[in-house]
Protein backbone atom coordinates (compact mmCIF):
# COMPACT_ATOMS: atom_id res chain seq x y z
CA UNK A 1 0.00 0.00 0.00
CA UNK A 2 3.01 2.69 1.20
CA UNK A 3 4.95 1.55 -1.98
CA UNK A 4 2.33 2.43 -4.23
CA UNK A 5 1.59 5.34 -3.30
CA UNK A 6 5.22 6.39 -2.70
CA UNK A 7 6.08 5.14 -6.22
CA UNK A 8 3.47 7.52 -7.46
CA UNK A 9 4.76 10.60 -5.62
CA UNK A 10 8.31 9.02 -6.94
CA UNK A 11 7.24 9.39 -10.26
CA UNK A 12 5.81 12.76 -9.73
CA UNK A 13 6.85 15.93 -11.65
CA UNK A 14 7.25 17.75 -8.26
CA UNK A 15 9.62 15.24 -6.82
CA UNK A 16 11.80 15.00 -10.26
CA UNK A 17 11.48 18.92 -10.27
CA UNK A 18 12.92 18.77 -6.73
CA UNK A 19 15.68 16.12 -7.38
CA UNK A 20 16.93 18.91 -10.27
CA UNK A 21 16.62 21.74 -7.78
CA UNK A 22 18.38 19.28 -5.24
CA UNK A 23 21.46 19.24 -7.77
CA UNK A 24 21.30 22.36 -9.36
CA UNK A 25 22.46 24.98 -6.30
CA UNK A 26 22.25 27.75 -8.64
CA UNK A 27 18.95 27.06 -10.11
CA UNK A 28 17.31 26.83 -6.54
CA UNK A 29 19.38 30.30 -5.49
CA UNK A 30 17.93 32.51 -8.47
CA UNK A 31 14.39 31.05 -8.00
CA UNK A 32 14.44 32.30 -4.02
CA UNK A 33 16.43 35.48 -5.02
CA UNK A 34 15.09 37.06 -8.02
CA UNK A 35 11.36 38.00 -6.44
CA UNK A 36 12.65 39.93 -3.83
CA UNK A 37 15.60 41.66 -5.83
CA UNK A 38 13.47 41.98 -8.86
CA UNK A 39 11.36 43.96 -6.47
CA UNK A 40 14.20 45.91 -4.44
CA UNK A 41 16.26 46.43 -7.49
CA UNK A 42 13.28 47.69 -9.76
CA UNK A 43 10.88 49.33 -7.57
CA UNK A 44 13.46 51.11 -5.12
CA UNK A 45 17.00 51.12 -6.62
CA UNK A 46 16.04 52.19 -10.06
CA UNK A 47 13.85 54.89 -8.59
CA UNK A 48 16.80 56.33 -6.39
CA UNK A 49 19.05 56.40 -9.69
CA UNK A 50 15.91 58.55 -11.16
CA UNK A 51 16.10 60.43 -8.61
CA UNK A 52 19.64 61.29 -9.14
CA UNK A 53 18.98 61.84 -13.08
CA UNK A 54 15.93 63.94 -12.21
CA UNK A 55 18.67 66.68 -10.54
CA UNK A 56 19.88 67.36 -13.41
CA UNK A 57 16.97 68.13 -15.09
CA UNK A 58 14.49 71.23 -15.52
CA UNK A 59 11.14 72.47 -14.44
CA UNK A 60 9.28 73.90 -17.64
CA UNK A 61 8.34 77.58 -15.92
CA UNK A 62 4.81 78.30 -17.91
CA UNK A 63 3.68 74.20 -17.68
CA UNK A 64 5.35 73.38 -14.41
CA UNK A 65 5.91 70.25 -15.94
CA UNK A 66 9.34 68.38 -15.67
CA UNK A 67 11.79 68.92 -18.96
CA UNK A 68 14.57 66.85 -19.46
CA UNK A 69 17.01 69.42 -20.56
CA UNK A 70 20.11 68.36 -19.10
CA UNK A 71 21.44 71.28 -16.80
CA UNK A 72 23.50 71.92 -14.11
CA UNK A 73 21.83 74.69 -12.54
CA UNK A 74 19.79 72.80 -9.41
CA UNK A 75 23.13 71.30 -8.16
CA UNK A 76 25.13 74.31 -8.51
CA UNK A 77 22.03 76.55 -6.39
CA UNK A 78 22.21 73.68 -3.77
CA UNK A 79 25.64 73.94 -3.47
CA UNK A 80 26.54 77.35 -3.39
CA UNK A 81 22.81 78.68 -1.82
CA UNK A 82 23.35 80.04 1.55
CA UNK A 83 20.01 79.16 2.54
CA UNK A 84 21.12 74.79 1.49
CA UNK A 85 23.98 75.64 3.56
CA UNK A 86 22.85 76.63 6.65
CA UNK A 87 19.61 74.69 6.90
CA UNK A 88 22.23 71.55 6.18
CA UNK A 89 24.47 72.49 8.71
CA UNK A 90 21.33 72.85 10.99
CA UNK A 91 20.12 69.35 10.12
CA UNK A 92 23.15 67.92 10.40
CA UNK A 93 23.91 69.57 13.88
CA UNK A 94 20.43 68.29 15.58
CA UNK A 95 21.04 64.97 13.53
CA UNK A 96 24.49 64.66 15.45
CA UNK A 97 22.92 66.35 18.94
CA UNK A 98 19.81 63.87 19.06
CA UNK A 99 21.78 61.05 18.19
CA UNK A 100 24.36 61.68 21.05
CA UNK A 101 21.22 62.56 23.53
CA UNK A 102 19.96 59.14 23.12
CA UNK A 103 23.10 56.85 23.27
CA UNK A 104 24.20 58.78 26.77
CA UNK A 105 20.02 57.96 28.28
CA UNK A 106 20.02 54.46 26.51
CA UNK A 107 23.62 53.42 28.14
CA UNK A 108 22.35 53.08 31.52
CA UNK A 109 19.11 51.94 30.63
CA UNK A 110 20.38 49.18 28.61
CA UNK A 111 23.13 48.06 31.32
CA UNK A 112 20.40 48.08 34.12
CA UNK A 113 18.02 45.77 31.94
CA UNK A 114 20.96 43.70 30.58
CA UNK A 115 23.45 43.28 33.67
CA UNK A 116 21.22 44.31 36.85
CA UNK A 117 17.63 43.81 36.62
CA UNK A 118 16.39 39.87 37.37
CA UNK A 119 14.90 38.24 34.36
CA UNK A 120 11.04 38.41 35.78
CA UNK A 121 12.30 42.95 35.10
CA UNK A 122 13.80 42.63 32.03
CA UNK A 123 10.60 40.98 30.35
CA UNK A 124 8.55 43.66 32.11
CA UNK A 125 11.39 46.51 30.92
CA UNK A 126 11.67 45.51 27.46
CA UNK A 127 8.42 45.61 27.13
CA UNK A 128 7.86 49.46 28.73
CA UNK A 129 10.41 50.43 26.23
CA UNK A 130 8.44 48.62 23.34
CA UNK A 131 4.99 50.06 24.13
CA UNK A 132 5.79 53.51 23.03
CA UNK A 133 7.06 52.54 19.84
CA UNK A 134 3.38 50.92 18.77
CA UNK A 135 1.61 54.99 19.83
CA UNK A 136 1.29 56.89 16.78
CA UNK A 137 4.58 59.07 15.65
CA UNK A 138 2.00 62.20 15.20
CA UNK A 139 0.54 61.47 18.27
CA UNK A 140 4.23 61.33 19.95
CA UNK A 141 5.04 65.08 18.81
CA UNK A 142 1.97 65.95 19.10
CA UNK A 143 1.79 64.84 22.71
CA UNK A 144 5.42 67.08 23.42
CA UNK A 145 3.95 69.96 21.23
CA UNK A 146 1.26 70.34 24.51
CA UNK A 147 3.94 69.41 27.11
CA UNK A 148 6.39 72.08 25.91
CA UNK A 149 3.49 74.95 25.34
CA UNK A 150 3.19 77.83 27.72
CA UNK A 151 0.36 76.58 29.48
CA UNK A 152 1.22 73.17 29.27
CA UNK A 153 2.70 70.31 31.88
CA UNK A 154 6.81 70.97 31.68
CA UNK A 155 5.59 75.03 32.49
CA UNK A 156 3.56 73.55 35.25
CA UNK A 157 6.47 71.15 36.47
CA UNK A 158 9.95 73.73 36.41
CA UNK A 159 7.93 77.49 37.16
CA UNK A 160 8.25 76.88 41.22
CA UNK A 161 11.79 76.32 40.19
CA UNK A 162 12.12 79.13 38.48
CA UNK A 163 12.64 77.46 35.37
CA UNK A 164 10.29 77.99 32.03
CA UNK A 165 10.12 75.59 28.88
CA UNK A 166 12.21 75.74 26.11
CA UNK A 167 9.06 76.43 23.94
CA UNK A 168 8.61 75.55 19.93
CA UNK A 169 11.84 75.88 18.73
CA UNK A 170 15.58 73.65 18.11
CA UNK A 171 15.80 72.80 21.52
CA UNK A 172 12.21 71.87 21.85
CA UNK A 173 12.62 69.72 18.51
CA UNK A 174 15.45 68.11 19.41
CA UNK A 175 14.33 66.80 22.61
CA UNK A 176 10.72 65.25 21.20
CA UNK A 177 13.12 63.59 18.26
CA UNK A 178 15.23 62.06 20.95
CA UNK A 179 12.48 60.93 22.73
CA UNK A 180 10.82 59.56 19.35
CA UNK A 181 13.89 57.58 18.48
CA UNK A 182 15.44 56.50 21.70
CA UNK A 183 13.77 52.80 21.78
CA UNK A 184 15.33 52.37 18.55
CA UNK A 185 19.07 52.99 20.16
CA UNK A 186 18.19 51.08 23.67
CA UNK A 187 16.98 48.05 21.60
CA UNK A 188 20.30 47.26 19.94
CA UNK A 189 22.09 48.33 22.86
CA UNK A 190 20.80 46.11 24.74
CA UNK A 191 20.72 43.27 22.51
CA UNK A 192 24.29 44.41 21.92
CA UNK A 193 25.07 43.94 26.03
CA UNK A 194 22.93 40.77 26.42
CA UNK A 195 26.16 39.08 24.31
CA UNK A 196 28.84 40.55 26.32
CA UNK A 197 29.28 37.09 28.00
CA UNK A 198 29.11 37.78 32.40
CA UNK A 199 32.15 35.12 32.61
CA UNK A 200 34.33 37.91 30.71
CA UNK A 201 33.31 40.75 33.55
CA UNK A 202 34.65 38.51 36.17
CA UNK A 203 37.89 37.49 34.28
CA UNK A 204 38.33 41.28 33.97
CA UNK A 205 37.70 42.10 37.60
CA UNK A 206 39.77 38.80 38.75
CA UNK A 207 42.40 40.28 36.96
CA UNK A 208 42.26 43.28 39.40
CA UNK A 209 40.15 46.11 37.38
CA UNK A 210 37.93 48.44 38.71
CA UNK A 211 34.27 49.17 37.33
CA UNK A 212 35.42 51.56 35.32
CA UNK A 213 38.20 49.75 33.69
CA UNK A 214 36.24 47.33 32.80
CA UNK A 215 33.81 49.06 31.17
CA UNK A 216 36.11 50.96 29.15
CA UNK A 217 38.17 48.01 28.28
CA UNK A 218 35.94 45.43 28.27
CA UNK A 219 32.39 46.53 27.82
CA UNK A 220 33.11 49.04 25.36
CA UNK A 221 34.62 47.68 22.43
CA UNK A 222 32.48 44.66 22.16
CA UNK A 223 29.22 47.23 22.55
CA UNK A 224 30.60 49.21 19.88
CA UNK A 225 29.06 47.88 16.89
CA UNK A 226 25.44 47.91 19.13
CA UNK A 227 26.06 51.26 19.60
CA UNK A 228 26.75 52.33 15.71
CA UNK A 229 23.71 50.21 14.84
CA UNK A 230 21.58 52.20 17.18
CA UNK A 231 23.27 55.54 15.94
CA UNK A 232 22.27 54.67 11.96
CA UNK A 233 18.49 54.78 13.35
CA UNK A 234 18.52 57.99 15.16
CA UNK A 235 20.97 59.77 12.83
CA UNK A 236 19.48 58.84 9.78
CA UNK A 237 15.58 59.74 10.72
CA UNK A 238 16.41 62.73 11.99
CA UNK A 239 18.26 63.34 8.90
CA UNK A 240 14.81 63.07 6.84
CA UNK A 241 12.33 64.11 9.38
CA UNK A 242 10.26 67.36 8.59
CA UNK A 243 7.08 66.63 10.67
CA UNK A 244 8.71 66.87 14.08
CA UNK A 245 9.81 70.23 13.13
CA UNK A 246 6.38 71.55 11.85
CA UNK A 247 4.77 70.55 15.14
CA UNK A 248 7.64 71.53 17.60
CA UNK A 249 9.98 73.53 16.16
CA UNK A 250 8.43 77.40 15.27
CA UNK A 251 9.26 78.57 12.20
CA UNK A 252 12.66 76.62 12.13
CA UNK A 253 12.95 74.30 8.68
CA UNK A 254 15.24 70.90 8.01
CA UNK A 255 16.46 69.42 4.82
CA UNK A 256 13.03 67.56 4.44
CA UNK A 257 10.91 70.84 4.72
CA UNK A 258 13.19 72.23 1.65
CA UNK A 259 12.45 68.80 -0.30
CA UNK A 260 9.01 68.97 0.97
CA UNK A 261 7.82 72.45 -0.39
CA UNK A 262 9.50 71.86 -3.66
CA UNK A 263 7.62 68.42 -4.49
CA UNK A 264 4.47 70.17 -3.36
CA UNK A 265 3.89 73.76 -3.34
CA UNK A 266 6.90 75.01 -5.63
CA UNK A 267 6.17 72.06 -7.64
CA UNK A 268 10.18 72.08 -8.62
CA UNK A 269 10.99 67.82 -8.85
CA UNK A 270 14.18 68.38 -9.66
CA UNK A 271 15.53 70.91 -7.11
CA UNK A 272 13.47 68.81 -5.02
CA UNK A 273 15.75 66.20 -6.21
CA UNK A 274 19.06 67.85 -6.38
CA UNK A 275 18.15 68.76 -2.49
CA UNK A 276 17.81 65.40 -1.61
CA UNK A 277 21.02 64.01 -2.42
CA UNK A 278 22.22 65.87 0.17
CA UNK A 279 21.34 63.80 3.00
CA UNK A 280 21.94 60.60 0.85
CA UNK A 281 25.67 61.97 0.29
CA UNK A 282 26.14 62.48 4.72
CA UNK A 283 24.35 58.62 5.09
CA UNK A 284 26.38 57.18 2.60
CA UNK A 285 29.53 58.61 4.25
CA UNK A 286 28.47 57.83 7.77
CA UNK A 287 27.60 53.82 6.28
CA UNK A 288 31.03 54.00 4.55
CA UNK A 289 32.49 55.28 8.02
CA UNK A 290 30.84 52.64 10.12
CA UNK A 291 31.16 49.36 8.24
CA UNK A 292 33.78 48.35 9.58
CA UNK A 293 32.69 47.86 12.87
CA UNK A 294 30.66 45.24 12.08
CA UNK A 295 27.67 48.01 12.94
CA UNK A 296 25.43 46.74 9.52
CA UNK A 297 25.04 43.19 10.27
CA UNK A 298 23.73 44.18 14.33
CA UNK A 299 20.43 46.24 13.10
CA UNK B 1 33.30 42.98 37.80
CA UNK B 2 30.33 42.93 40.39
CA UNK B 3 28.00 45.76 39.82
CA UNK B 4 28.35 47.66 43.70
CA UNK B 5 25.07 48.65 45.53
CA UNK B 6 25.57 52.12 45.09
CA UNK B 7 25.74 51.89 41.70
CA UNK B 8 22.58 48.99 41.13
CA UNK B 9 20.72 52.02 43.06
CA UNK B 10 21.59 54.56 40.78
CA UNK B 11 21.34 52.80 37.70
CA UNK B 12 17.65 51.61 38.93
CA UNK B 13 17.16 55.17 39.87
CA UNK B 14 18.39 56.23 36.49
CA UNK B 15 16.24 54.07 34.34
CA UNK B 16 12.76 55.29 36.54
CA UNK B 17 13.36 58.56 35.41
CA UNK B 18 14.17 57.83 31.62
CA UNK B 19 10.33 55.38 32.03
CA UNK B 20 8.99 58.27 33.78
CA UNK B 21 10.12 60.43 31.65
CA UNK B 22 9.06 58.37 28.21
CA UNK B 23 5.79 57.60 29.71
CA UNK B 24 4.91 61.25 30.72
CA UNK B 25 3.39 62.58 27.31
CA UNK B 26 1.64 59.31 26.72
CA UNK B 27 -0.02 59.79 30.09
CA UNK B 28 -0.53 63.51 29.15
CA UNK B 29 -2.45 62.48 25.97
CA UNK B 30 -4.57 60.45 27.50
CA UNK B 31 -5.62 62.73 30.80
CA UNK B 32 -6.30 65.73 27.55
CA UNK B 33 -8.75 63.24 26.17
CA UNK B 34 -10.78 63.91 28.70
CA UNK B 35 -10.22 67.47 28.56
CA UNK B 36 -12.72 70.40 28.39
CA UNK B 37 -10.20 72.77 26.95
CA UNK B 38 -9.49 72.41 23.28
CA UNK B 39 -6.01 73.95 23.20
CA UNK B 40 -4.73 71.59 25.55
CA UNK B 41 -4.29 73.53 28.68
CA UNK B 42 -2.23 71.87 31.76
CA UNK B 43 -4.33 71.43 34.66
CA UNK B 44 -7.22 70.41 32.47
CA UNK B 45 -9.94 72.79 33.68
CA UNK B 46 -12.60 70.66 33.28
CA UNK B 47 -13.89 66.81 32.79
CA UNK B 48 -15.58 65.39 29.79
CA UNK B 49 -16.52 62.44 27.70
CA UNK B 50 -17.53 64.65 24.70
CA UNK B 51 -14.50 64.05 22.57
CA UNK B 52 -14.79 59.73 23.62
CA UNK B 53 -18.10 59.93 21.57
CA UNK B 54 -17.24 62.12 18.70
CA UNK B 55 -14.73 60.05 18.27
CA UNK B 56 -16.60 56.90 17.49
CA UNK B 57 -19.05 58.42 15.32
CA UNK B 58 -16.09 60.24 13.33
CA UNK B 59 -16.73 58.71 9.29
CA UNK B 60 -13.19 60.27 8.56
CA UNK B 61 -11.06 58.70 11.78
CA UNK B 62 -13.17 55.51 10.86
CA UNK B 63 -12.72 55.65 6.98
CA UNK B 64 -9.02 56.02 7.34
CA UNK B 65 -8.48 53.30 10.20
CA UNK B 66 -10.21 50.97 7.47
CA UNK B 67 -7.33 52.24 4.80
CA UNK B 68 -4.55 52.27 6.98
CA UNK B 69 -5.54 48.24 7.74
CA UNK B 70 -6.22 47.48 4.19
CA UNK B 71 -2.22 49.23 3.53
CA UNK B 72 -1.10 46.97 6.10
CA UNK B 73 -2.40 43.86 5.84
CA UNK B 74 -1.32 43.77 1.97
CA UNK B 75 2.01 45.04 2.88
CA UNK B 76 2.71 42.89 5.85
CA UNK B 77 1.72 39.37 3.26
CA UNK B 78 3.57 40.62 0.62
CA UNK B 79 7.31 41.29 2.41
CA UNK B 80 6.63 37.92 4.88
CA UNK B 81 7.00 36.59 1.07
CA UNK B 82 9.72 38.48 -0.23
CA UNK B 83 11.43 38.84 3.16
CA UNK B 84 11.28 34.96 3.60
CA UNK B 85 12.41 34.19 0.57
CA UNK B 86 16.07 36.69 0.33
CA UNK B 87 16.90 35.62 4.22
CA UNK B 88 16.52 31.67 2.49
CA UNK B 89 19.12 32.90 -0.53
CA UNK B 90 21.63 35.05 1.85
CA UNK B 91 21.62 32.63 4.66
CA UNK B 92 21.87 29.49 3.04
CA UNK B 93 23.83 30.36 -0.62
CA UNK B 94 27.33 31.93 -1.03
CA UNK B 95 27.21 33.57 -4.11
CA UNK B 96 28.92 37.17 -5.71
CA UNK B 97 27.83 40.24 -4.64
CA UNK B 98 26.29 38.78 -1.30
CA UNK B 99 27.22 41.77 0.68
CA UNK B 100 25.68 44.12 -2.00
CA UNK B 101 22.54 42.49 -1.51
CA UNK B 102 22.41 42.62 2.18
CA UNK B 103 23.61 46.28 1.99
CA UNK B 104 20.27 46.77 -0.75
CA UNK B 105 17.63 45.28 2.06
CA UNK B 106 18.62 47.11 5.03
CA UNK B 107 19.30 50.66 2.75
CA UNK B 108 15.76 51.63 2.88
CA UNK B 109 15.86 51.78 6.73
CA UNK B 110 19.00 53.12 6.35
CA UNK B 111 18.23 56.24 4.00
CA UNK B 112 15.67 58.65 5.94
CA UNK B 113 12.27 58.24 5.14
CA UNK B 114 12.13 61.22 2.59
CA UNK B 115 14.39 59.82 0.61
CA UNK B 116 12.45 57.01 -0.07
CA UNK B 117 9.70 59.04 -0.33
CA UNK B 118 10.63 61.62 -2.91
CA UNK B 119 12.64 59.00 -5.04
CA UNK B 120 9.34 56.89 -5.31
CA UNK B 121 7.15 60.16 -6.12
CA UNK B 122 9.54 60.79 -8.72
CA UNK B 123 9.52 57.14 -9.87
CA UNK B 124 5.47 56.93 -10.11
CA UNK B 125 4.89 60.64 -11.46
CA UNK B 126 8.34 61.61 -13.31
CA UNK B 127 9.52 58.64 -14.81
CA UNK B 128 6.79 55.96 -15.31
CA UNK B 129 3.76 58.64 -15.65
CA UNK B 130 1.45 56.50 -13.05
CA UNK B 131 -1.42 58.25 -10.99
CA UNK B 132 -0.49 57.64 -7.03
CA UNK B 133 -3.07 55.28 -5.31
CA UNK B 134 -3.62 53.27 -2.73
CA UNK B 135 -1.60 50.84 -5.06
CA UNK B 136 1.58 53.14 -4.86
CA UNK B 137 1.33 53.36 -0.84
CA UNK B 138 1.46 50.01 -0.32
CA UNK B 139 4.46 49.34 -2.97
CA UNK B 140 6.14 51.81 -1.02
CA UNK B 141 5.45 50.33 2.36
CA UNK B 142 6.78 47.18 1.34
CA UNK B 143 10.16 48.52 0.36
CA UNK B 144 10.65 49.28 3.94
CA UNK B 145 8.83 46.31 5.27
CA UNK B 146 10.89 43.71 4.13
CA UNK B 147 13.83 44.73 6.22
CA UNK B 148 12.03 43.80 9.33
CA UNK B 149 10.52 40.04 8.25
CA UNK B 150 14.43 39.80 7.06
CA UNK B 151 15.44 40.69 10.34
CA UNK B 152 13.57 38.03 12.42
CA UNK B 153 14.20 35.72 9.60
CA UNK B 154 17.59 35.76 9.06
CA UNK B 155 18.51 35.85 12.91
CA UNK B 156 16.09 32.70 13.21
CA UNK B 157 17.78 30.44 10.41
CA UNK B 158 21.02 32.01 11.81
CA UNK B 159 20.66 29.74 15.06
CA UNK B 160 18.68 26.46 13.61
CA UNK B 161 21.31 25.48 11.58
CA UNK B 162 20.87 22.72 8.42
CA UNK B 163 20.75 19.36 10.74
CA UNK B 164 17.15 18.86 10.73
CA UNK B 165 16.98 19.67 6.48
CA UNK B 166 19.54 17.63 5.77
CA UNK B 167 17.86 14.47 8.16
CA UNK B 168 14.80 15.20 6.20
CA UNK B 169 16.81 14.91 2.72
CA UNK B 170 18.54 12.01 3.77
CA UNK B 171 14.87 10.56 4.67
CA UNK B 172 13.63 11.04 1.22
CA UNK B 173 11.99 14.12 1.97
CA UNK B 174 12.03 16.36 -1.22
CA UNK B 175 12.86 20.08 -0.86
CA UNK B 176 9.39 21.36 -0.99
CA UNK B 177 8.02 18.49 1.58
CA UNK B 178 11.45 19.25 4.10
CA UNK B 179 10.16 23.61 3.68
CA UNK B 180 6.58 22.68 4.56
CA UNK B 181 7.57 19.93 7.44
CA UNK B 182 11.20 21.05 9.02
CA UNK B 183 11.69 24.81 8.02
CA UNK B 184 8.44 26.52 7.99
CA UNK B 185 6.91 25.12 11.41
CA UNK B 186 10.73 26.03 12.94
CA UNK B 187 10.62 29.93 11.28
CA UNK B 188 6.74 30.35 11.88
CA UNK B 189 7.03 32.37 15.40
CA UNK B 190 9.94 34.50 13.83
CA UNK B 191 7.34 35.44 10.94
CA UNK B 192 4.79 36.43 13.24
CA UNK B 193 7.51 38.85 14.95
CA UNK B 194 8.73 40.13 11.72
CA UNK B 195 5.00 40.45 10.50
CA UNK B 196 4.22 41.98 13.40
CA UNK B 197 6.63 44.61 13.45
CA UNK B 198 5.77 45.26 9.62
CA UNK B 199 1.82 45.64 10.06
CA UNK B 200 3.17 48.42 13.11
CA UNK B 201 5.75 50.11 10.53
CA UNK B 202 2.84 50.43 7.88
CA UNK B 203 0.47 51.49 9.68
CA UNK B 204 2.12 54.43 11.91
CA UNK B 205 4.15 55.52 8.52
CA UNK B 206 3.96 58.73 7.25
CA UNK B 207 6.33 60.28 5.25
CA UNK B 208 6.58 57.95 2.64
CA UNK B 209 2.62 57.59 3.11
CA UNK B 210 2.58 61.82 2.61
CA UNK B 211 5.08 61.40 -1.08
CA UNK B 212 3.25 58.30 -2.62
CA UNK B 213 -0.57 58.68 -1.58
CA UNK B 214 -2.85 59.79 -4.04
CA UNK B 215 -5.06 62.51 -3.42
CA UNK B 216 -8.12 60.48 -2.25
CA UNK B 217 -5.83 58.02 -0.16
CA UNK B 218 -5.83 58.98 3.17
CA UNK B 219 -4.39 56.39 5.95
CA UNK B 220 -5.00 57.13 9.86
CA UNK B 221 -1.42 59.09 10.46
CA UNK B 222 -2.27 61.27 7.30
CA UNK B 223 -6.25 62.28 8.56
CA UNK B 224 -4.21 62.91 11.94
CA UNK B 225 -2.14 65.13 10.53
CA UNK B 226 -4.34 67.07 8.40
CA UNK B 227 -6.37 67.26 11.49
CA UNK B 228 -3.75 67.73 14.41
CA UNK B 229 -4.06 71.66 14.27
CA UNK B 230 -7.77 71.99 13.91
CA UNK B 231 -8.95 73.24 17.48
CA UNK B 232 -12.16 71.43 17.52
CA UNK B 233 -10.35 68.22 16.07
CA UNK B 234 -7.50 67.97 17.82
CA UNK B 235 -9.17 66.75 21.22
CA UNK B 236 -10.92 64.02 18.95
CA UNK B 237 -7.02 62.89 17.60
CA UNK B 238 -6.19 62.66 21.44
CA UNK B 239 -8.64 59.84 21.96
CA UNK B 240 -7.74 58.51 18.65
CA UNK B 241 -4.03 58.07 20.01
CA UNK B 242 -5.25 56.28 23.50
CA UNK B 243 -7.79 53.93 21.92
CA UNK B 244 -4.16 53.04 19.41
CA UNK B 245 -2.02 52.81 22.93
CA UNK B 246 -4.53 50.38 23.94
CA UNK B 247 -4.92 48.01 21.31
CA UNK B 248 -1.29 47.56 20.29
CA UNK B 249 -1.18 46.10 23.92
CA UNK B 250 -2.68 43.14 22.34
CA UNK B 251 0.31 42.44 19.46
CA UNK B 252 2.80 43.14 22.19
CA UNK B 253 1.37 40.49 24.53
CA UNK B 254 1.52 37.97 21.50
CA UNK B 255 4.72 38.78 20.70
CA UNK B 256 5.80 38.36 23.71
CA UNK B 257 3.88 35.08 24.45
CA UNK B 258 5.40 33.91 21.30
CA UNK B 259 9.16 34.82 22.56
CA UNK B 260 8.30 33.32 25.82
CA UNK B 261 7.15 29.99 24.16
CA UNK B 262 10.33 29.91 22.04
CA UNK B 263 12.57 29.97 25.28
CA UNK B 264 10.34 27.24 26.61
CA UNK B 265 11.43 24.77 23.57
CA UNK B 266 14.83 25.38 23.59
Amino acid sequence: MTTQSETRVRDGAGHRASVFLYSHVRVRLALLISAPLFWLGLVYIAALVALLVTAFWTVDSFTGEVRTDWTFDNIITVLTGSLYQSVTLRTLGMAVLVTIADIVIALPIAFFMAKVASAKWQRILVIAILMPLWASYLVKAYAWRSVLSNDGIFQWIVQPFGGTTPGYGIPGAVITLAYLWLPYVILPIYAGLERVPDSLLEASSDLGAGTWRTLRSIVLPLLWPAIVAGSIFSFSLTLGDYITINIVGGANQMLGNLVYTNVGAANNLPLASAIALIPIAIIFVYLAAVRRTGALNSL
Amino acid sequence: MRVSRTSRTVLGTITGIILATIYLPLIVVLINSFSTSKSLTWPPPGFTFAWWGKAFQSAGALGAILTSVQVAVVATIVSLVLGTLISLALQRYTFFGRDTVSLLVILPIALPGIITGIALNNAFRTILGIQLSILTVIIAHVTFCIVTVFNNVIARLRRMGTSLEEASADLGGGLWTTFRLVTFPQLRSALLAGGLLAFALSFDEIIVTTFTAGTGVTTLPIWILNNLFRPNQAPIVNVIAVVLVLVSIIPIYVAQRIAGSDVVQK
